[in-house]
């Protein structure tokens, strides 16, 4: 037992790429020798080293055999190992994987967790480099923990956010995310007094070429197992790596095969392409003129860019406020092609003046607006229904950015939705499809985000106790809902309301919560510190949730969440899965939207601040969204249960096999 | 067209009014007055061209009337507008007048435009924001205009002020000036008014003002006017009652439901089942009604903005003022006229006699002969007008075909067509109607010929 968990421990990160480890496949191999435990102890310390944060809970469970490698030294077992590791080095690999030797096993073979099935066949060089670096003595455990980890994983691009995470997150994470969970034993037993300079020799003795060596066996083996995975595979993954990132260290990788090895095969051209297809466009960067200029054609509004301009936030929108409803609204009546829909034409109007705010109201309206276009919709002569009213809906979305950039959620639904028009089989009539859509679409408002943002309130108002002081950031709907039902259940608590400058939004929570007779706090984010003191929860809401676990929220809480966190109080996100995305996001700056700061709220007769959007000293920013790392939340609640952070990517693979359903 | 955005346009023409007596006859109805030489219906048919809208339906009281405005329109617009043009009985209110086109209206929202409405206001602004609220009826107000913007040369002026002040309508706005919550128009106030609890629960605060005109242009959301024209028989005019029912009732989820028809003093009772912060909805309650429809009604406001121009011609008063500000800087655009250097609009088959000046903010007409040692100063002057010398005219405005002989002195007052003044004669602030000759001096009169009836 102890052994399997010690190597899992080495192997980590693959079993992250897996997600959710049943408790069961850890004790499957419950007969351990005490000389088995003792290596495996060995095997186990090192894993304090590897950076990755860790978070399987099955392992915590019993912090005794951990405890116990404490008192051993070092050198002896190491010994042990050195003799035994050679015998394991020259195995028939095809015996590890059906598990003969259940002790050391695991250990060899958790390098190839991802591709067990193809290592047998495979003979290639890189195996018998293995076998030698083995036999050298010692360097093949040690080379799990000392070869660093994110080498290991730039090639596959959904590893690429892992490694993002990993460089930067010290050793210290994982003890701080036990350190939530079960209080102190499991911390002491990670700290690795003795353990960490006996590791240490052993991570020079290996060389670069050895390094390399393994490095490149441990792509060749990946690189075959994507081609008898398929095409499915391939898709997944380019989905998975949508982002940026992902795309960077892709190329990256190829550069290196390319080097290394120069056969690449026709099949993996061939993929390559499809990724290429799979990857959607980048995200339009303002900076970039000419696009900028393609865009500005097309768009129905004008917009002039601001003269004062941030130059760090170049690539983003920046365009002076109030120019552009006065030009949507002279070309109210007017008619050409591009003229958006109605109803469409009416949710654009209300992004524009802030109506209509909040990200679920933002998606449910557009998705209406979209029903309605649905339903007026006449496919033109000579034209497919699919081509065209994809068309249409394209043109209808541009509009809707250029009255407001979308947020995360409703990029979402309209991929959705795109993909449930590009599906629709060529052989319905016209009102067969258009109906077939139009259900479609409330399905996913139903199911989505009405009974979603039920099953959160149910799920939240069991967090929620007598005598507990909530805190929550800005005016989420959903927790609102989660309040309000939690207070007609009849628990007693009470509310702290944290708001900001300059929209305020808190003031609207905090009057509809006095409303109902629920007592509340209400405090700005300057005195969050202080009031933290007193509450014992925060329930967050958020705009979006990244598949490295970042929250992408209003600006401001992440300053909450990470107050929340230095005072140990549990930080809850409330979040439906649409929201979720596969992007990831480091910081706020690559992508935020930027508001206009056009009414500031203040006392009346203040006139300093008039007209100042016009002075030539002056450049205004206000971001309207921040980035809250993974470290801060303690849970994440959605319609599909309660989840750590690190769920969020198995949620994102596992439930939008077929995209987005 | 209008269509695409699922509008339609109801062009309330008129018929003859009463208020600016002199002026209109059976001849020349209200939408076909002059005004800075182009028939006021015109304006409004540019403002609704320009914005696109190009099939509209225009209704006119009087069959006489109808036919002369059907033939004008068909005469100037024919290739440009779809008009349609229904008639109703000369003393329809203008209630009626919509409700004898309901059964035309398709279209989700109706745009109700008063003929005599003279402005530059963006059409689309207005519908857009009536878009954007989801808002049962949209309503244009204005600042109110200080009467009299003549340089004060009148006695009237002040009396006129007077008497407006006295018979401001009553507006009542939310705190952030978008909805309409209270409506009185000065002809219904008494001593008292009626504002509901409910509405002042609902919106937190109301401000009254009395600084705003409705400037008889809304927006309908066709379901809820055809709704309230077919259940309230009672109502006959718009702005007096039409609007102030739909204010009154816009908490209520549905108009007409439990509604007496409206009587006299409009003061009967609605029962209180709001809930008190109904209009402020979470975005989730906002998201699970939009399934359902919300159906609650809201009244909204447009306000104009102060550099926007914006008038009605409904008194003889007001005829002037807006002939002033259509040919001086204000409005001068609305008329499409170049405008000379010396800022006044003069046509070049207009012929000047020795030493006659035309002053700046001016408009002669096609074909208009002027003596010697004239001067026009702040006057609109139509076509073919003879002028004999020495002749004076400020603040005023002088309609087609007529004749003034030598010496006269006009001020602030308005001549209408075929009118002879004959020579030396005097007039200050008077109107004299069509084919009437005048003789001797005259003050704040009102020289017509009286009719048969």
């Amino acid at each position: 037992m102890d052994s399997r968990r010690g190597s899992r421990f080495v192997i980590d990160p693959k079993i992250r790429q897996v997600g959710f480890v049943p408790a069961g496949c850890e004790s499957e191999n419950p007969n351990a020798s005490s000389a088995v435990a003792a290596i495996a102890n060995v095997d186990v310390n090192p894993t304090s080293d590897s950076p990755s944060p860790v978070m399987i809970p099955p392992r915590l469970a019993d912090p005794l055999p951990r405890a116990a490698p404490l008192p051993v030294p070092s050198p002896p077992p190491r010994k042990h190992t050195s003799v035994e590791i050679p015998l394991q080095g020259s195995y028939n690999p095809t015996d590890s994987v059906l598990g003969t030797s259940p002790p050391f096993s695991p250990a060899s073979n958790g390098r190839y967790a991802g591709v067990p099935s193809s290592e047998g066949p495979d003979l290639s060089p890189s195996f018998v480099s293995r076998a030698s670096s083995a036999m050298e003595g010692m360097s093949l455990r040690e080379d799990h923990l000392g070869s660093p980890s994110a080498s290991r994983f730039a090639t596959v691009g959904e590893y690429a956010m892992f490694k993002q995470q990993q460089p930067q997150q010290p050793a210290t994470a994982v003890t701080k995310v036990y350190a939530s969970s079960l209080p102190q034993e499991p911390v002491q037993s990670f700290a690795p007094v003795g353990k960490e300079d006996s590791s240490k020799p052993l991570k020079e003795r290996t060389t670069k070429a050895e390094r390399r060596a393994k490095q490149e066996a441990d792509r060749e083996a990946k690189r075959i197992a994507k081609e008898s995975a398929g095409a499915k595979v391939v898709e997944g993954e380019a989905r998975a790596s949508s982002n940026v990132v992902g795309k960077a260290s892709r190329a990256q990788s190829q550069k290196k095969d390319s080097a290394s090895e120069k056969r690449l095969s026709a099949v993996e051209k061939a993929s390559e392409k499809e990724k290429k297809k799979e990857i959607p466009a980048p995200r339009m960067q303002f900076d970039d003129q000419s696009r900028v200029a393609k865009a500005k054609k097309r768009a129905l509004i004008e917009q002039t860019e601001t003269k004062h301009r941030v130059e760090l936030f170049r690539h983003l929108p920046q365009f002076v406020y109030g120019a552009q409803l006065p030009s949507l609204e002279a070309k109210f009546f007017h008619d050409d092609a591009m003229h958006p829909h109605p109803a469409v034409y009416q949710v654009g109007l209300q992004y524009l003046t802030g109506d209509i705010t909040g990200g679920n109201a933002r998606c449910i309206a557009m998705l209406s607006a979209f029903k309605e276009l649905i339903k007026d919709y006449c496919t033109p002569r000579e034209r497919t229904l699919i081509r065209d009213l994809t068309a249409r809906v394209n043109n209808n979305v541009s509009f809707l950015t250029t009255c407001r950039p979308l947020c995360i959620s409703m990029g979402n639904a309209i991929r959705f939705l795109k993909t449930r028009i590009a599906k629709l089989q060529l052989t319905l009539s016209e009102s067969d499809a258009k109906s077939l859509i139009i259900a479609e679409i409330d399905r996913f408002m139903q199911e989505k985000i009405n009974y979603a943002d039920n099953e959160i309130t149910k799920l939240a108002v069991t967090k929620i106790k007598d005598g507990d002081v909530i805190l929550t950031y800005g005016s989420s709907c959903v927790v609102e809902t989660i309040i309000l039902h939690a207070f007609s259940l009849g628990k007693k608590f009470r509310v702290v309301i944290v708001d900001s400058r300059p929209k305020l939004e808190g003031k609207g929570l905090l009057r509809r919560l006095l409303g109902r007779g629920i007592s509340c706090t209400y405090s700005h984010i300057n005195a969050v510190t202080y009031i933290i003191q007193e509450v014992n929860k925060v329930f967050l809401g958020a705009s979006s949730i990244l598949s490295n676990g970042t929250v992408y929220s209003r600006v401001g809480s992440a300053s909450v969440a990470m107050v929340a966190n230095a005072f140990h109080v549990p930080v809850m996100i409330c979040c439906e899965t649409y929201k979720f995305h596969e992007r990831v996001q480091l910081d706020s700056i690559c992508f935020n939207e930027l508001d206009a700061l056009v009414k500031i709220p203040g006392r009346k007769g203040l006139s300093e601040l008039e007209g100042w959007s016009q002075s030539s000293h002056l450049k205004l920013l206000n971001l309207m969204y921040d980035v809250m790392p993974a470290d801060y939340v303690s849970m994440i609640i959605t319609e599909l249960g309660m989840v750590p952070p690190t769920s969020v990517p198995v949620i994102l693979r596992e439930y939008r096999k077929d995209p987005i359903l | 067209m209008g269509q695409q955005m699922n509008f339609q346009v109801v062009l309330l023409a008129g018929g003859v009014s009463k208020q600016l007596f002199p002026l209109v006859s059976k001849e020349l109805p209200k939408a076909l007055l002059p005004l800075g030489n182009k028939p006021l219906l015109s304006y409004t048919l540019e403002q609704l061209e320009s914005s696109n809208l190009k099939s509209i339906i225009v209704v006119v009281a009087g069959e006489d009337v109808a036919e002369q405005i059907r033939a004008w329109i068909s005469g100037a617009y024919d290739d440009r507008l779809s008009v349609e043009s229904v008639t109703v009985a000369e003393d329809a209110g203008t209630a009626d007048a919509l409700r004898a086109v309901a059964s035309r209206l398709t279209a989700e929202h109706i745009l109700v435009i008063s003929g005599d409405l003279v402005c530059d206001i963006p059409l689309g602004a207005i519908a857009a924001t009536h878009c954007r609220k989801k808002a049962s009826m949209t309503a244009l107000l204005c600042a109110l205009q200080v009467a009299g913007t003549s340089d004060g040369s009148s006695g009237s002026t002040g009396k006129e002020k007077a008497k407006q002040q006295s018979s401001n309508d009553v507006i009542g706005l939310d705190p952030s000036h978008e909805f309409l919550t209270f409506m009185a128009s000065a002809a219904r106030i008494d001593k008292q008014l009626q504002i509901q609890r409910s509405i002042v629960r609902a919106f937190g605060r109301v401000e009254l003002h009395t600084d705003l005109v409705d400037d008889h242009l809304y927006v309908f959301k066709r379901t809820i006017l055809q709704e309230v024209l077919e259940g309230c028989p009672g109502i006959r005019s718009i702005k007096e009652e039409l609007v102030p029912y739909l204010i009154r009732s816009q908490l209520r989820s549905n108009p007409t439901i439990q509604s007496k028809p409206l009587t006299e003093n409009g003061g009967e009772q609605f029962e209180r089942k709001i809930a008190p912060n109904q209009l402020v909805k979470s975005p989730l309650e906002q998201a699970s009604l939009l399934g359902a429809q919300a159906n609650n009604m809201k009244c909204c406001a447009y306000i104009v903005n102060k550099d926007r121009y914006c008038a009605r011609v409904n008194s003889v008063q007001s005829f002037i003022d807006v002939n002033q500000d259509v040919a001086g800087e204000r409005a001068v655009h609305l008329t499409g006229y170049d405008i000379s250097r010396s800022n006044n609009v003069i046509h070049p088959t207009s012929k000047l006699g020795y030493k006659s000046t035309v002053g700046p903010h001016c408009m002669l007409g096609e074909g208009s002969e002027m003596g010697d040692k004239c001067s026009i100063k702040r006057s609109v002057v139509g076509r073919h007008c003879r002028i004999g010398s020495g002749v004076k005219i400020m603040n005023s405005v002088v309609m087609d075909h007529v004749t003034i002989d030598d010496g006269c002195i006009v001020q602030g007052s308005v001549i209408c067509n075929n009118a002879h003044l004959q020579e030396r004669v005097t007039l200050k602030d008077c109107q004299v109607g069509a084919a009437y000759i005048v003789s001797g001096e005259h003050q704040g009169e009102a020289l017509a010929k009286r009719d048969k009836n």
